[in-house]
């Protein structure tokens, strides 16, 4: 080797070794660097979705016997096992189901079930006891628990206009971004860069004023990298041209990017089906069903499933018997739906729910809901559950 | 602090901020004299949107008058909405309707029923800086909160206790001050509180408890409203609401000797309003540096005071629903019983970005190209609709009385003494240098409205 080339290449090498770890912003690492970086994306369905006709218990009479009328058609039902299987309009998960990537976790509930939209929403997304209000959600406390996959402004990213309760902690809050181009140039209005720029130091006090500065400070910081990481990757996969087609393709471009976020969160609307459920739940399940299927096979294909988790939950489940409008009304324990490369228990975690022994007309709960969180928070994001929640949960075996 | 400052002070607590035109009335004023003519500034005038949907329609189970139903409902609640911030953005009665605002979040609750939800806010509001044994009266009587804390389930021999919970937890005591048992007992007191179709308060005697009932240490044959004296009996209660308003008009951190001190006046008073709040606003703590342009403002504070001090008027009072869901507080809707937990928790960094946006949107006529999130209410309305709502982008369609406003400005107005009227934390130098290149007051103004400080009161 000439002397020139040995320079070359020396300086090429120690000039990698020199440069200390913690001087390298993410936004260098290689993206081989990135594996392992576990993300955890959180479908909401708002409304109260109907998960008897979503994971359809077509082996138990008792189903049919109590609706009449609105009961899915054994014939037309995708399904899983004797027991179970999908709403025709979920037919695009039957792959995903089929390759082992799904989890279907059934009856999960809370004890004292409230019926009320807001106040059972409230529960499950600060994951509170049913007679009690937190001010937190039980992400935003993952966020405030200052842990070290955690500390950043954009550990949480919800992909909409404005946050829900479940990003907000006491101290941190995780981010909204409908679009990240839009955030970005909404922040570089020349006032704000000023203001940004230019603040005086007294402006980071601790007292409210400071909190201001600080949030809109961490805004504008986490706006430009949000924007110019993920414009570094392009998802060439085909998504639904629907609103969550379009949010799930988001999330893929900024999981693929490298982007240094553990949590998303997106929610679906228009669940809450008390009359002539049938066509406007295939609606909405179609619209879930294609675009869940068309994300896990896109991660798939770019080598991210294996660091992915996504949860699907809705606030209640709906009432066994049908009611006179062709619909359901308010009602209590669900199934959670769980999507991954590397399940431990893919299919059905556990048995269907009991159509038999109901309380008042309504499922009885196996599995309380934040177990599963519990699960997600122990096994995904490495953080102890006991610290995030209002007391220590078991947790589940899913992951 | 001079006089002038601690009336703004006063203003933007006890009101929704001060405009330049209040100030020649009170320059020279002092404040004691001031805080009279608040707490003075009052109006009998109640809300009163048209309620009439047909409830008894939506029991048909028919799809399209169901649907049809559920528009009129919505249209109502929207109504209701709008004509609260209409009265708050022109009321000259500041204090009654900022109180309202208070006891709105108190005795907070939910109801589809715009009637109902009428009739509670305007008890809050008839009450507002009355008697606060009144209003409790009044509202446990209310078929809104009857209803949202299921008291019409609450039947002898098989009591429901959400409503005797809430009322000692959230209402009156506080949590600490009473026992699972005192929950038990004064469930039984409540049986039998109802209300009828014409939305009347009624006493169900069939469905009563009439037995004995041992209740925070007394035993009895009680009914709602002995529990409702016997809680007003302790001072706790006293104690509670003074600390919650401590938090709502001077200091997220409550003084433990400021708030008992308040606690004394409102005991001592038996429950009457006026005084405890002249004794706060006249109190000397009240206008300390550390209580001053430090509190966060609530959404709808912040809407209606840029919407009163700029004299803002809207073609299409809808956008101000929109503001209020993007912001985090729409009216009528708080996130559970406890109410909007406030403060810090108003800000995140959408929320914040759409603080600093929207001023220059309203005062500039611009666009907006946001929606807020759907409440949970709204599901079942959604549900109807054949194709997801589409996104539009809408103009403001606001107009601002500019004339007005430079009217009270002073003609040797210095850009520093305007931006310390419109902010009430102190302007630092980074603000000042900033406004000094403005093109022009108006665009100054925009810009100041347009900062983290105009956040705060």
């Amino acid at each position: 080797m000439d002397r020139r080339h040995f320079l070359k290449n020396t300086a090429l090498a120690s000039g990698a070794l020199m440069v200390p770890a913690f001087l390298k912003p993410f936004e260098a690492l290689g993206k081989s660097e990135l594996r392992g970086h576990k993300n955890l994306v959180i479908i909401q369905l708002s409304g109260g979705n109907d998960g008897l006709n979503t994971i359809v218990p077509h082996g138990n009479d008792i189903y049919y016997q109590k609706r009449s009328t609105i009961a899915i058609n054994k014939n037309d039902i995708v399904k899983l096992n004797d027991m179970q299987g999908f709403n025709p309009s979920l037919s695009a998960l039957k792959e995903i189901y089929d390759q082992g990537w799904m989890s279907i976790i059934n009856s999960v509930g809370y004890p004292n079930p409230d019926r009320s939209h807001f106040r059972s929403m409230d529960i499950w997304q600060t994951g509170s006891e049913s007679n009690q209000f937190l001010t937190t959600g039980w992400i935003g406390r993952y966020l405030d628990s200052n842990c070290q996959t955690c500390s950043k402004p954009y550990t949480a990213i919800e992909v909409d206009d404005t946050l829900s309760l479940a990003m907000k902690g006491a101290k941190m809050k995780g981010i909204a971004v409908q679009d990240p181009g839009k955030l970005y140039q909404t922040t570089r209005e020349p006032f704000f860069k000023d203001l940004v720029h230019e603040h005086s130091a007294d402006n980071l006090s601790e007292d409210n004023l400071g909190y201001l500065y600080k949030t809109m400070i961490e805004t504008y910081s986490s706006a430009e990298y949000i924007q110019n990481t993920s414009k570094t990757y392009t998802v060439n996969s085909e998504y639904p041209a629907t609103q969550l087609g379009n949010q799930l393709k988001t999330v893929s471009k900024f999981i693929n990017s490298g982007l240094q976020t553990r949590i998303y969160y997106v929610s679906l609307s228009g669940f809450d089906t008390h009359v002539r459920q049938q066509d406007q739940q295939a609606r909405q399940l179609k619209i879930y069903g294609d675009a869940v299927a068309a994300f896990i096979k896109d991660l798939k294909q770019s080598g991210k499933l294996d660091d992915t988790l996504v949860m699907t939950f809705s606030e209640f489940g709906r009432r066994v018997e049908q009611n006179a409008s062709n619909g359901t009304d308010h009602g209590t324990a669900n199934n959670i739906l769980i999507y991954g490369g590397k399940l431990k228990k893919a299919g059905f975690y556990n048995e269907a729910p009991d159509l038999s022994q109901l309380d008042n007309g309504d499922l009885k709960y196996q599995v309380d809901f934040r177990d599963v969180y519990a699960t997600l928070l122990d096994k995904w994001l490495d953080v102890n559950n006991g610290q995030i929640l209002t007391k220590r949960f078991a947790g589940l075996n899913f992951v | 602090m001079d006089d002038l400052k601690q009336i703004k002070h006063l203003f933007s607590r006890a009101g929704f901020g001060m405009r330049f035109d209040d100030v020649p009335a009170f320059s020279n004023v002092p404040v004691k004299q001031a805080v009279k003519s608040l707490l003075n500034s009052t109006d009998d005038a109640l809300l009163s949107i048209p309620t009439d949907t047909d409830y008894t329609a939506a029991m048909k189970g028919d799809a399209a008058s169901r649907k049809m139903f559920m528009q009129q409902q919505r249209q109502e609640e929207k109504d209701l909405n709008m004509a609260w911030m209409d009265k708050m953005m022109n009321t000259h009665a500041v204090l009654q309707e900022k109180m309202t605002l208070f006891w709105h979040n108190h005795f907070a609750c939910r109801s589809n029923k715009a009637f109902f939800a009428q009739q509670l806010n305007n008890i809050q509001r008839s009450n507002a800086l009355g008697s606060f044994r009144t209003m409790l009266f009044q509202v446990a009587e209310a078929p809104a909160m009857l209803q949202f804390l299921n008291n019409q389930q609450n039947q002898k021999n098989h009591p429901n206790e959400n409503f005797a919970r809430e009322v000692m937890e959230l209402f009156t005591l506080g949590r600490g001050n009473y026992t699972e048992a005192d929950v038990k007992e004064s469930a039984r007191a409540f049986t039998g509180y109802g209300f009828n179709k014409d939305g009347e308060f009624v006493v169900r005697k069939f469905f009563h408890d009439d037995g004995q009932k041992t209740f925070l240490g007394k035993t009895g044959n009680f009914t709602g409203e002995d529990i409702l004296n016997m809680l007003l009996e302790k001072k706790e209660t006293a104690h509670f609401i003074c600390s919650k308003l401590y938090k709502y008009l001077v200091n997220e951190v409550p003084d433990a000797a400021h708030v008992n001190a308040m606690a004394d006046v409102f005991y001592t008073s038996n429950y009457e309003i006026k005084p405890l709040l002249e004794y706060v606003f006249t109190a000397d703590w009240f206008y300390d540096e550390k209580n001053t342009g430090n509190l966060v403002k609530s959404p709808v504070d912040f809407l209606v005071g840029l919407s009163r001090q700029f004299y803002i008027t809207y073609d299409r009072p809808e956008v101000l629903l929109q503001f209020q869901k993007v912001l985090g507080q729409v009216l009528f809707y708080p996130p559970n019983v406890a109410g909007w937990p406030g403060g810090r928790n108003w800000i995140d960094s959408s929320s914040l970005m759409y603080r600093l946006k929207i001023p220059s949107t309203l005062l500039n006529g611009g666009l907006i190209d946001f929606e807020g999130k759907t409440d949970p209410e709204d599901e079942a309305y959604i549900a109807t609709q054949r194709n997801a709502q589409q996104f539009v982008t809408n103009r403001v369609q606001s107009s601002v009385d500019w004339d007005k406003v430079f009217s009270g400005v002073p003609k040797n107005a210095s850009n520093a003494s305007i931006a310390g009227f419109i902010l009430q934390p102190n302007v630092n130098n980074v603000i000042l240098n900033k406004i000094n290149s403005a093109a022009d007051t108006k665009a100054m103004m925009i810009e100041l409205v347009s900062t983290p400080e105009y956040q705060l009161c």
